[in-house]
């Protein structure tokens, strides 16, 4: 077997190979996928509490301050160490709420997140799920966590809960939809709906640079909308702590309490994720035309680093965002969708439309 | 793929009957999700991909949001719970016997029906729906902004204060 | 033609096997949480959360109708969204007729929205 790190085309197709040499054709795609499923879960949790570790050590940077320092070198066991600290604690079961419901909001909330990361492009050939429309797969799979959002503010039955839920449920809604025009442009741009399709469609310049002006303003408006739909800072005032307490999982405790808040980072790194293969080209270099000699030492870099770095570039702005603005208040956060970014997101997708009839952006 | 097209089935039909079975109505929208996602895997079965994902954010992602507002919007304490009168049960009982008259009806004639022997498997795919959308039907498509403008006109009425 | 390679509903065999992992992890999870972590119930730790006062009432209280109607909206600014896929997709095939059909389609939907606008539908503070 040739292991290569810049196209994993062949590493999947040797693990096939040996999986159908030695069981059934059937069997072999079942335990293929099993695999897939434990890897993706390993990966989930990983990248999960490492969200944690750096969105603590970012927020002690622009605080000045240190950080989790204490277990392991750097603090970099402290997540970990939490994790099990959750896994200890007791549930508890609110006396007035909806038991069967209160269990099963996080069930819905860590799924929906967990459905998404598959149909990610990681590297050339790493891909578990490459749909013919897989931004809209991600569109759709996203739209399902709020209403794990909702049954969870419903069923704890507390007040703060309700609240919390209501706000994070609308915010949710209305930023899903430029959320959706803003990738719709680059659906325009590119004719496909497949992320390896669009991937592939950025080898001569990412979309950004491709698409220009029109395609800068769907990019910042998709980092806006983007960072509302995962209630983020400054946007987070589904759980505004100095008035909420923690929005819609106050009542929950112990090992709940962390998927809601894996689901959440995970949410975060989904998102950055699309923005980074939908308008940054994903796991491909960066080439400038002509510099023959750049563009080489560009390739020398695994496609995988590229993606995961320019993934982790879009983070740091979303945990810039939360620690430098203010939170909004809940008219403010509406108004913001409703009067700007929508009418603004239709006329950028007409104007976007013009420019490809017109054929003016580099093909 | 006859599995699953009975596994779905199986778990659309059980969970439609909880919607109507079930005491609360969030437990009902919940069923109701559930009823949704096999419908989208038929849709699947069919290979009309792009169909199904729209079924899964219409309905499960908008619509049953929507839904949830709505129960939550109610007063749900026990106290103030409408009592049904035996005449609104047996009212209930007769309209929905109609109906279902009406659906043995319309399926009794099924048998007679021709199944398109070409069947294109590609026709539910994205492209292919779209250039029928933006060619063929592109009048119903206009009609329908019209439709969208007239729905938010009511929203907004729902939306009004009384003016006393 | 774009449908070059095949798509067929088996490509969507994995996403019913990944529900099924992710759904044996949490189930795992729930379970050895169970057994981990300790029960010492009280009257006190079952009540709901009400910043250290005695709880009144419950959370089944109706709130402003604006949400529902944020709501509503979602849903048929939600479907309008979805209409502009298929068109994306084929945008470069339909040409200046593709053009114009969705330059009158949004012309409208904005036309939408400056009612909702005049009609104060985004004014929350009022």
């Amino acid at each position: 077997m040739d292991f290569n790190i810049y196209d994993f085309t062949s590493f999947t197709t040797w693990v096939h190979n040996a999986l159908t040499s030695s069981m059934s054709p059937g069997w072999a795609m079942f335990v293929e996928l099993a695999i897939v499923g434990v890897v993706f879960i390993a990966f989930y949790a990983v990248i999960g509490l490492y969200l944690v570790y750096a969105e603590r050590k970012v927020c002690a940077l622009i605080q000045n301050r240190k950080g989790p320092n204490r277990v392991g070198p750097f603090g970099l066991l402290q997540t970990i160490a939490d994790l099990f600290k959750l896994l200890m604690k007791e549930l508890i079961y609110i006396k007035n709420a909806d038991k069967f419901l209160f269990n099963l909001a996080p069930f819905i909330v860590i799924i929906a997140s967990f459905m998404a990361i598959a149909a990610l492009p990681f590297a050339k050939g790493l891909h578990a799920i490459d749909l013919n429309i897989g931004i809209f797969y991600l569109f759709a799979v996203s739209s399902l966590g709020v209403i794990g959002i909702l049954l969870a503010g419903w069923s704890s039955n507390s007040k703060y809960s309700l609240i919390g839920a209501i706000r994070s449920g609308a915010q949710v809604v209305s930023y899903e939809l430029s959320v959706g025009l803003a990738l719709l442009s680059i659906v325009i741009f590119s004719g496909s709906m497949q992320l390896s399709t669009i991937v592939e469609s950025q080898a001569n310049g990412w979309w950004i640079i491709k698409g220009h002006i029109p395609a800068i303003i769907s990019f910042l408006i998709f980092l806006v909308a983007s960072t509302a739909e995962t209630n983020r800072g400054p946007f987070d005032l589904a759980e505004a702590e100095s008035e909420l307490t923690a929005g819609f999982h106050t009542e929950y405790s112990g090992i709940k309490f962390a998927f809601f808040f894996l689901a959440e980072y995970m949410n975060m790194f989904i998102v950055a994720a699309i923005a980074a293969t939908v308008f940054l080209g994903g796991w491909m270099p960066f080439h400038i035309p002509g510099l023959d000699g750049m563009n080489h030492v560009m390739d020398y870099i695994p496609p995988f680093v590229w993606f995961m770095g320019k993934t982790a570039f879009i983070i740091f702005i979303m945990m810039w965002f939360k620690w430098t603005f203010p939170r909004l208040r809940i008219d403010q956060l509406l108004k913001l969708e409703w009067k700007y970014l929508l009418p603004l997101n239709l006329m950028n997708i007409v104007l976007i439309a013009f420019i490809v009839l017109m054929g003016w952006y580099i093909k | 793929m006859a599995f699953l097209f009975y596994l779905l089935s199986g778990i659309a039909l059980l969970s439609a009957l909880m919607v109507v079975l079930s005491k609360s109505p969030i437990n009902s929208v919940i069923y109701l999700i559930v009823c949704f996602l096999s419908i989208a895997g038929h849709y699947i079965l069919l290979n009309a991909q792009f169909l199904a994902v729209v079924h899964i954010i219409v309905y499960t992602g908008a619509i049953m949001v929507v839904f949830l507002f709505v129960i939550m919007l109610l007063n749900l304490n026990k106290t103030n719970e409408p009592h049904k009168s035996v005449l609104t049960k047996f009212m209930a009982v007769i309209s929905g016997g109609m109906l279902f008259l009406v659906l043995i009806a319309a399926a009794k004639g099924v048998n007679e029906m021709i199944v398109a022997k070409e069947f294109d498997a590609n026709i539910g795919l994205v492209a292919n729906l779209g250039k029928v959308l933006y060619t063929d039907y592109m009048i119903p498509f206009e009609a329908s902004s019209v439709l969208f403008l007239s729905a938010m006109i009511g929203a907004v009425m729902l939306g009004k204060k009384d003016k006393k | 033609m774009i449908c070059a390679k095949v798509y067929t509903p088996i490509d969507y065999l994995p996403i019913m096997i990944q529900s099924f992992v992710v759904l044996g992890f949490v189930v795992t999870t729930m379970i050895a949480t169970h057994m981990l972590g300790p029960k010492r119930n009280t009257k006190q730790k079952l009540e709901n959360f009400e910043c250290g006062i005695e709880g009144m009432g419950n959370a089944r209280s109706p709130f402003s109708v604006k949400y529902f109607v944020i709501a509503i909206l979602f849903v048929l600014f939600d479907v309008e969204v979805i209409f502009l896929y298929p068109w994306a997709v084929n945008f470069k095939e339909l040409g200046i007729q593709g053009f114009v059909g969705v330059v009158s389609f949004s012309a409208l939907l904005l036309s939408g929205f400056g009612y909702l606008m005049l009609k104060g539908a985004f004014d929350w503070e009022k």
